[in-house]
C-alpha cells in the first residue's frame, strides 16, 4: 500500500509536474482529497495571456504597418525581418511557458494545457499565431472541449497550418475535415471517407487574416446539401463541428487520450467508457472529467503510482520545481528539449507526440541519466542535437534550431551555467536521522522502489558533511531509470 | 569534483564487466554469428533537401537553363553519365562508379501528395507513412522488429550520432545512437550505468514499470561494449577525409570489415537547404558526400566486401524547378536516389529523367514512390517481409 506521502505526490505529478521543494513538508499530513481541493482551486482563474511579440512583429501584424512607413510592404527585407523576429518569439514562448510549468501554482491548468498543445498540434512559424492558440488551450484547458474545438479549429494557426486557405467551394481540401475526424475528435473507424469529403465542403472559405481573427469568406464556401454521418442539410463547419460532438465516439476517444495521459499506458475501456458516459452527459466539461478521475479511490492504486513515463518537458519542469535552479541562459532548456527528443511548439507531425515509451530509446535515456550530473558540474553537456532545417524559411540564421549548436553553457568547462537553490529541499530533510536519509530521499524523488541497492550510490556520493551527502544523494537518485518515471 | 580520483579509480575493465551480464543479455556472451558474405545497407541522408536538378543535371533541357539563369550549370561543367545526363562537378567518384557499373541511379522519386515542410517529409520517409498517415515507427526500426522479435541486439542497426532518428525506431525494437564507439568507453557515465544494470533486482516475473528502462540501458551497454570491441578488432587502415561524414564513414568501414552483426547502418549530413546562395553551399556539401563515399568504397574494394554493401542516398524532397530572387532554390518534390555497391543486378540510370514539361505547380512529378525502393531493398538485400515492415505490399524494382 503506497503512503499518504506517495498518493501525494502521485497527484502532484499527475496533475501538474511533480512536488516543489516548497511543498515537500506537507504531503506526509495532507489527504489526497484535501491536497486535489487546493489544486483545483489554485488552477480556477483564467490564466494571463503569455506576449512575446516584439514591437516590430505587433506593428506588422496588429498595425498593419512597419515604423515609418504609411503602409506595410512585405519586401525581401521585412520577411527576413519577420523571419528572424518569429524565431526569436517562438523560442522566447517557448520558455516563457516552461516557466510557467515551474513556477505556476496552477499546475493541473498547464498540465492539461500541454495535453491539448500535443492534441491540437500545429508548427507554423509565426509566433502571434502560435500565442494566440496556446492562449486558447490554456484558457479553455479545464472548461469545456465544445468551446476548445470550435476556438482552436478557428484559429490562425490550425487554419494555416492544415490549409484553410486552399479549402474552397471549387476544389475543396480535405486536409483539417479528415484531420479534425481522425485525430481531435472520433478517432481512426468512426468515421468515412465520404464524412470527410461531405464536412470538408463544409469548412469552404474558413480562413484567417494578418492579425491572426477568423473570416468566412462566402464565395469560397459551398452552401449546398452535404450528407455528414447520415443527415442531410446545409451545414456550416460550426455545425459539423458540433455534429463530430454529438457522435459518443468522440467523448470516449477524447477520455481515452486523457487516461493515457493522466493514468496509465495501458488503457482499461470498462473505466474509460463509464468516465466517458458522465464527460457526454456534462457536455464535455474537461475540469468534471478530471474531477471524476482524481477524486476516484482507483486512481491512487499502486498498480498506477509511478507506472508512466515522464516526458521530456515532464522532467525539465519536474527538476526545476524539486531543486529551483537559476539558468545563466535560459537557451539551454531549448537544446535539452531537443536532445531528449521534445521541442514545444514543435511536434512530430499534426498527430502530436506518441509519447509513453517512444521517449526512450539508447541516446535518451543515456542523456536522461545524466542530465542531473550536467547541472551538478559532475558531468559535462558533450551531446549534439540534431538540426532542425523547418520553418526557418533559408533565412540564414531564422532557422530556430541549427545543427549541433549548444548554447548557454559554461564555454571553457562545456558545463551548464546553472546555480541551484537547495534550501527548502534541504531544510525538509534537517531532522531526519542519517541512517533513515537515502530512503527519505528517495521518497520524496522517486515513484517506485529502488531497485538497485542503496549501497550502490555510495561511490558516487559525498559523504563529507551532511549537506553535501544530501546534495549528491538527491543527484544520483535523479539519475537513476527509476526518476524517469512518475 | 572531489570524486574524480575515486571513480577512476573504480572503472571495471570493459572485459570483467561483462561476466556480469543480466541473463536476457546472455546472447551476446556466445560468439556472435556473423554469415560470412553479410550483407550491410548503409542508408545515408541529405538533410535539408538535396537539390536533385543541381545534381544530376539536365543538360540538354532548355527548360531547365531557362528556369535557372543563374543557378544552372553548363553542360560543360557537368560530368557526362549520358548524352542527356551531367553530374555535378563535386561529384567525381559518383561518376566512375557509374561508369564502372556500380551505381544505379533512380529519378523523380517521391510520393504522392508531397508535403513541402523538412520535417514533415522527413518523418514520411523515415516512417515509410503516406502523407496522409502519421506512424511513429521507423522503416528500420520496424525491419528490427521483423528480424529479431525479442532479441536484445540493437547493434542490428546502428546510427552514429548522439540522438536517435525515427527511422531506427521499432515498436519492439530499437537502433542503437552512438556519437562512435569510444564515447562510452572508460567513463565514468559507463561506469555508474554499468553499475545500475549490475546491481538491478531481479523480480523475478513481476513486471515492474522501471523493467523497460533497466532493459534498454543493459542493452544500450552490451551493444556499445559490442561495436567497442569490433571497431578495435580490425579497424581500417584505409585513408577516409578528415570531415564530420569521413569519419563517419570511416567507423563504418571498420565495423562492416570486424563482421560485426549489424545489417543497417545509418548517417546523415545536413545543409542541403539551399534557399540562399546554393553554388558555393551546394558544391561544398556534394564535395563531403563525394569524398566520404568514395574512400568508402576504396575501402570495401579493397577488401573483398564490395559485394556485401548496398550503400543508399536519400533526401527528404528535391526542389523546385526553377531559382529563386536569392540565388538559391525553395522546397520541391521528387528527387534522385543514388545505390552503390558491387551486388547491383543492374546499373546506371534505370529509369527516365523527370520532365520538366508536365510539373506539378512548379514541381518535378515522382514516378517511383520511394516505398517501392524501400521494398527492394528490404527484401532483395535484408531479405525480410517487405510488406510485414511497410504494412502494405509495393512492386519491386530489378536493381537488386
Amino acid at each position: 500500500m503506497a503512503t499518504q506521502q506517495q498518493k501525494n505526490q502521485h497527484l502532484l505529478w499527475r496533475t501538474g509536474f511533480g512536488p516543489a521543494a516548497g511543498q515537500l513538508a506537507r504531503l506526509g499530513s495532507s489527504t489526497p482529497d484535501a491536497l486535489y481541493r487546493e489544486i483545483r482551486s489554485q488552477s480556477a482563474a483564467e490564466p494571463a495571456y503569455i506576449d512575446v511579440m516584439d514591437d516590430y512583429l505587433r506593428m506588422v501584424y496588429i498595425d498593419m504597418k512597419a515604423p515609418g512607413q504609411p503602409k506595410f510592404v512585405l519586401d525581401a527585407a521585412a520577411k527576413k525581418k519577420m523571419l528572424l523576429s518569429n524565431k526569436a518569439g517562438i523560442q522566447k514562448i517557448n520558455l516563457n511557458w516552461i516557466a510557467e510549468m515551474v513556477n505556476s501554482p496552477a499546475q493541473l491548468r498547464e498540465k492539461m494545457a500541454l495535453f491539448w498543445h500535443g492534441h491540437f498540434a500545429t508548427r507554423v512559424y509565426n509566433v502571434y499565431f502560435q500565442q494566440l492558440l496556446l492562449h486558447s488551450t490554456r484558457k479553455h484547458a479545464l472548461g469545456s472541449f465544445r468551446t476548445l474545438l470550435h476556438e482552436v479549429s478557428k484559429s490562425a494557426a490550425m487554419l494555416n497550418f492544415l490549409n484553410a486557405q486552399s479549402n474552397r467551394k471549387a476544389s475543396p481540401n480535405e486536409n483539417f475535415a479528415r484531420e479534425v475526424m481522425e485525430l481531435f475528435t472520433l478517432g481512426r473507424g468512426n468515421y468515412t471517407e465520404r464524412d470527410i469529403k461531405e464536412a470538408a465542403r463544409a469548412f469552404t472559405g474558413w480562413g484567417a487574416n494578418f492579425k491572426g481573427e477568423f473570416q468566412m469568406r462566402p464565395q469560397y464556401h459551398d452552401d449546398g446539401p452535404k450528407t455528414v454521418f447520415g443527415k442531410t442539410a446545409n451545414y456550416t463547419g460550426e455545425q459539423v463541428l458540433d455534429l463530430l460532438l454529438e457522435q459518443k465516439a468522440t467523448a470516449r476517444y477524447i477520455t481515452g487520450k486523457i487516461y493515457r495521459y493522466l493514468v496509465s499506458e495501458t488503457p482499461d475501456t470498462t473505466r474509460i467508457n463509464a468516465l466517458a458516459d458522465r464527460f457526454y452527459a456534462n457536455d464535455y466539461h474537461i475540469g468534471k472529467l478530471l474531477d471524476d478521475i482524481f477524486t476516484a479511490d482507483w486512481f491512487y492504486a499502486d498498480k498506477y503510482i509511478g507506472a508512466r513515463i515522464k516526458s521530456p518537458i515532464d522532467l525539465i519542469a519536474g527538476m526545476q520545481r524539486i531543486l529551483p535552479m537559476t539558468f545563466q541562459d535560459r537557451g539551454i532548456l531549448l537544446d535539452l528539449q531537443r536532445i531528449l527528443g521534445q521541442i514545444l511548439f514543435s511536434p512530430p507531425n499534426v498527430a502530436g507526440w506518441p509519447g509513453g515509451r517512444t521517449w526512450i530509446d539508447s541516446a535518451s535515456l543515456m542523456a536522461r541519466m545524466r542530465l542531473p550530473r550536467m547541472i551538478t558540474e559532475r558531468d559535462v553537456l558533450d551531446l549534439k542535437p540534431k538540426g532542425d532545417d523547418d520553418l526557418g524559411g533559408g533565412v540564414a540564421g531564422a532557422t530556430i534550431f541549427a545543427k549541433g549548436k549548444v548554447r548557454a553553457l559554461d564555454k571553457d568547462k562545456s558545463q551548464i551555467a546553472v546555480a541551484i537553490d537547495w534550501k527548502d529541499f534541504q531544510k525538509h530533510f534537517e531532522k531526519v536521522p542519517r541512517t533513515e536519509l537515502v530512503p527519505a530521499l528517495a521518497g520524496a524523488l522517486l515513484q517506485t522502489p529502488m531497485q538497485v541497492p542503496p549501497s550502490l550510490l555510495d561511490s558516487y556520493t559525498d559523504a563529507s558533511s551532511r549537506e553535501s551527502f544530501i546534495r549528491t544523494t538527491a543527484i544520483q537518485l535523479m539519475c537513476l531509470p527509476e526518476y524517469q518515471l512518475c | 569534483m572531489l570524486f574524480k580520483r575515486r571513480e577512476f579509480l573504480q572503472v571495471g575493465s570493459l572485459a570483467t564487466a561483462s561476466l556480469f551480464l543480466p541473463k536476457f543479455l546472455k546472447a551476446f556472451e556466445a560468439p556472435a554469428f556473423v554469415p560470412p558474405g553479410n550483407k550491410v545497407l548503409v542508408v545515408l541522408q541529405l538533410g535539408g533537401g538535396n537539390d536533385g536538378l543541381n545534381t544530376v543535371v539536365p543538360v540538354r533541357n532548355d527548360i531547365y537553363y531557362r528556369s535557372r539563369p543563374k543557378l544552372a550549370l553548363a553542360r560543360e561543367k557537368t560530368i557526362a553519365l549520358t548524352d542527356e545526363a551531367g553530374l555535378h562537378p563535386a561529384l567525381p567518384s559518383f561518376a566512375d562508379a557509374y561508369h564502372n557499373g556500380n551505381m544505379v541511379l533512380l529519378n523523380g522519386v517521391g510520393y504522392p501528395n508531397p508535403e513541402r515542410s523538412h520535417f514533415r517529409s522527413m518523418d514520411i520517409w523515415h516512417s515509410g507513412s503516406h502523407s496522409h498517415q502519421y506512424i511513429n515507427t521507423g522503416w528500420v526500426g520496424r525491419y528490427l522488429d521483423a528480424q529479431c522479435n525479442g532479441c536484445a541486439r540493437p547493434t542490428q542497426a546502428l546510427e552514429f550520432d548522439d540522438t536517435l532518428s525515427l527511422a531506427l525506431k521499432g515498436e519492439q525494437m530499437n537502433g542503437l545512437a552512438l556519437r562512435d564507439p569510444r564515447s562510452l568507453a572508460g567513463t565514468t557515465n559507463e561506469k555508474f550505468f554499468r553499475d545500475v544494470t549490475q546491481q538491478h533486482i531481479d523480480h523475478h516475473g513481476h513486471e515492474q514499470p522501471a523493467d523497460y528502462l533497466y532493459k534498454t540501458l543493459s542493452s544500450t551497454l552490451s551493444g556499445a561494449e559490442y561495436i567497442y570491441k569490433n571497431s578495435k578488432l580490425r579497424g581500417t587502415q584505409a585513408s577516409y577525409p578528415n570531415t564530420a561524414l569521413g569519419k563517419r564513414f570511416r567507423i563504418i568501414g571498420s565495423l562492416v570489415l570486424s563482421d560485426i552483426d549489424t545489417k543497417v547502418y545509418y548517417v546523415s549530413l545536413s545543409g542541403f537547404d539551399t534557399h540562399i546562395n546554393q553554388e558555393v553551399t551546394h558544391a561544398r556539401a556534394l564535395k563531403e558526400v563525394n569524398d566520404a563515399v568514395d574512400a568508402f568504397l576504396k575501402d570495401m574494394k579493397a577488401n573483398g566486401r564490395f559485394d556485401d554493401v548496398l550503400l543508399m542516398t536519400f533526401s527528404e524532397f528535391g526542389r523546385r524547378v526553377a531559382q529563386n530572387a536569392s540565388a538559391g532554390t525553395d522546397h520541391g518534390a521528387a528527387n534522385n536516389m543514388f545505390l552503390f555497391g558491387g551486388g547491383l543486378k543492374q546499373k546506371g540510370m534505370l529509369n527516365p529523367m523527370s520532365d520538366l514539361t508536365d510539373l506539378d505547380n512548379g514541381d518535378l512529378k515522382y514516378q517511383l514512390d520511394f516505398k517501392q525502393v524501400y521494398a527492394t531493398v528490404l527484401k532483395k538485400w535484408l531479405g525480410t517481409d517487405d510488406k510485414a515492415v511497410l504494412g502494405e505490399q509495393f512492386s519491386h524494382l530489378k536493381f537488386i
